[in-house]
């Protein structure tokens, strides 16, 4: 059975955590300057400049992109033939947090209680999701979630007779809704299927594909490539203002569900998309 | 064309800005979001004093990251106003004359913002690390506790906005959508 010292992991969450804020990844860069070709509005375009220059800046000063350095989401793939020697996993994700989000001076953006509110100071606790696979290797994603753009997310219980109509309506009228409040343009993540919750963290999943790949089942590419046409119709822009560019992509997830069953969820996020991965 | 202002706002200011207007705002500004709002709103129906005169101020929803080693702040764009929207009314009510945030505003806002004659700023949302470059002082001066919530008061050059409401009642989100819409 491999060892890897919980240091090892802490250190290595630590440093997610700051490249994660800290360098905007090469797909999101592209799509940006894409979008500064195609956009019509003059204010778009200038906006979309602007982001570009501070994702720059960002990257070359080691500062965080955005002030908002979110709740710290993690995707863990574990090998059954590995162990953690010296601490439990969850512990060193933790600590690796509380490091990261210091040495990066990074905003400690978590409240102990919803209604009490009280900051817990250093970003902690992290949301964990765990999957164990074959091997012995550890991966580790970090995906920094900001708050404002979740907050235009959504679940809801479709049956299965609203079909993928009722489903792509969902999608687009959440993004209409969400007008400029998510810091667009926006990565869409979108699921259907599997259960409430299941569905739910499909669609934040979502957000870690590439900007530009294709969705390996031809009906669900297909789909995205219409749900992002839809969007882009709204008129939404840059930060809301009006223009042609209101979502980078859309990226759909689908998971068997229950014959009485049609859940779909939409987690929506800023153009400032973070996930860095670690593989030990 | 780039209106350069300063703070406070003055009626006349006001009146002189239109929803499309880019403008550099010089000057004192104070932060303040969610938890800095309902203590101010708190503070002024018990009858207490603010910790910061609202006569022309301008508000800058941000909590910002920490200040690294030689910069006065950290990484500080706008968050979305509406979660303030509960609490601005009666704040303009009492003199507020300008915020700075990202995204639409409610009704009640929109009214307020028309009736008391103020101004509401949009800040790209996102470009934290460029905004911060504009902000050359920052010094908490209320509710410390409050972390990143706390209210700081800023002294800012040039920094970069546009605005969305006017007092006439125009509305740049809107007007912007429904020119781009292909529906």
């Amino acid at each position: 059975m491999k060892e890897i010292p919980f240091e090892t992991v802490k250190d290595t969450v630590a440093k997610l955590c700051m490249d994660a804020n800290f360098d905007i990844g090469d797909d999101i860069i592209d799509a940006l300057k894409h979008a500064v070709e195609i956009e019509e509005s003059p204010t778009g375009k200038d906006i979309l400049k602007q982001i570009l220059e501070n994702d720059r800046i960002s990257h070359e000063e080691k500062v965080a992109a955005c002030q908002d350095t979110g709740f710290a989401v993690f995707w863990v793939e574990i090998g059954s033939e590995l162990r953690i020697s010296g601490g439990e996993l969850y512990d060193a994700i933790k600590q690796g947090v509380v490091k990261g989000y210091k040495e990066g001076y990074l905003r400690k953006s978590i409240v102990e209680d919803p209604l009490r509110r009280k900051n817990t100071g250093d970003n902690t606790p992290p949301i964990i999701y765990t999957d164990i696979v074959p091997g012995d290797k550890l991966k580790i994603t970090v995906q920094p979630k900001g708050g404002g753009a979740e907050n235009m997310s959504e679940v809801k219980m479709l049956t299965p007779a609203d079909g993928a109509e009722g489903f792509k309506d969902f999608v687009v009228d959440r993004v209409r809704r969400s007008k400029a409040n998510p810091c667009p343009p926006v990565i869409v993540g979108a699921a259907i299927g599997g259960t409430f919750e299941k569905c739910a963290m499909l669609a934040k999943k979502a957000q870690l594909r590439k900007v530009g790949s294709v969705h390996p089942d031809p009906f669900y590419a297909d789909m995205e490539k219409e749900l992002l046409e839809r969007i882009n119709n709204l008129g939404i822009g840059p930060q809301g203002l009006g223009g042609r560019v209101t979502a980078l992509a859309v990226f759909v997830e689908a998971f068997p569900c229950h014959i009485a069953t049609m859940p779909c969820a939409v987690n929506m996020c800023c153009h400032a998309s973070r996930h860095k991965t670690a593989i030990l | 064309m780039v209106k350069n202002i300063t703070t406070p706002l003055t009626d006349e200011l006001v009146a002189g800005l239109h929803a499309g207007d880019s403008v550099l705002i010089s000057g004192t500004i104070y932060t303040g979001r969610d938890l800095a709002h309902k203590r101010l709103v708190e503070a002024l129906t018990a009858g207490k004093d603010l910790p910061f005169d609202l006569k022309g101020a301008v508000i800058y929803y941000v909590g910002p990251a920490p200040a690294p080693p030689g910069k006065p702040i950290g990484s500080a764009g706008p968050t979305t106003s509406y979660r303030m929207d509960p609490y601005t009314p009666l704040l303009l009510e009492k003199g507020l004359k300008g915020m700075v945030g990202k995204g639409n505003r409610g009704q009640s806002v929109l009214d307020a913002i028309k009736k008391y004659k103020a101004v509401y700023f949009a800040a790209v949302g996102g470009a934290a690390a460029l905004i911060s470059g504009s902000i050359k002082a920052a010094k908490v001066i209320a509710y410390d506790e409050l972390g990143p919530e706390a209210v700081r008061e800023l002294q800012v050059e040039n920094f970069p906005a546009i605005v969305v409401d006017d007092i006439y009642g125009e509305d740049l989100y809107e007007k912007g959508t429904a020119r781009y819409r292909k529906e």
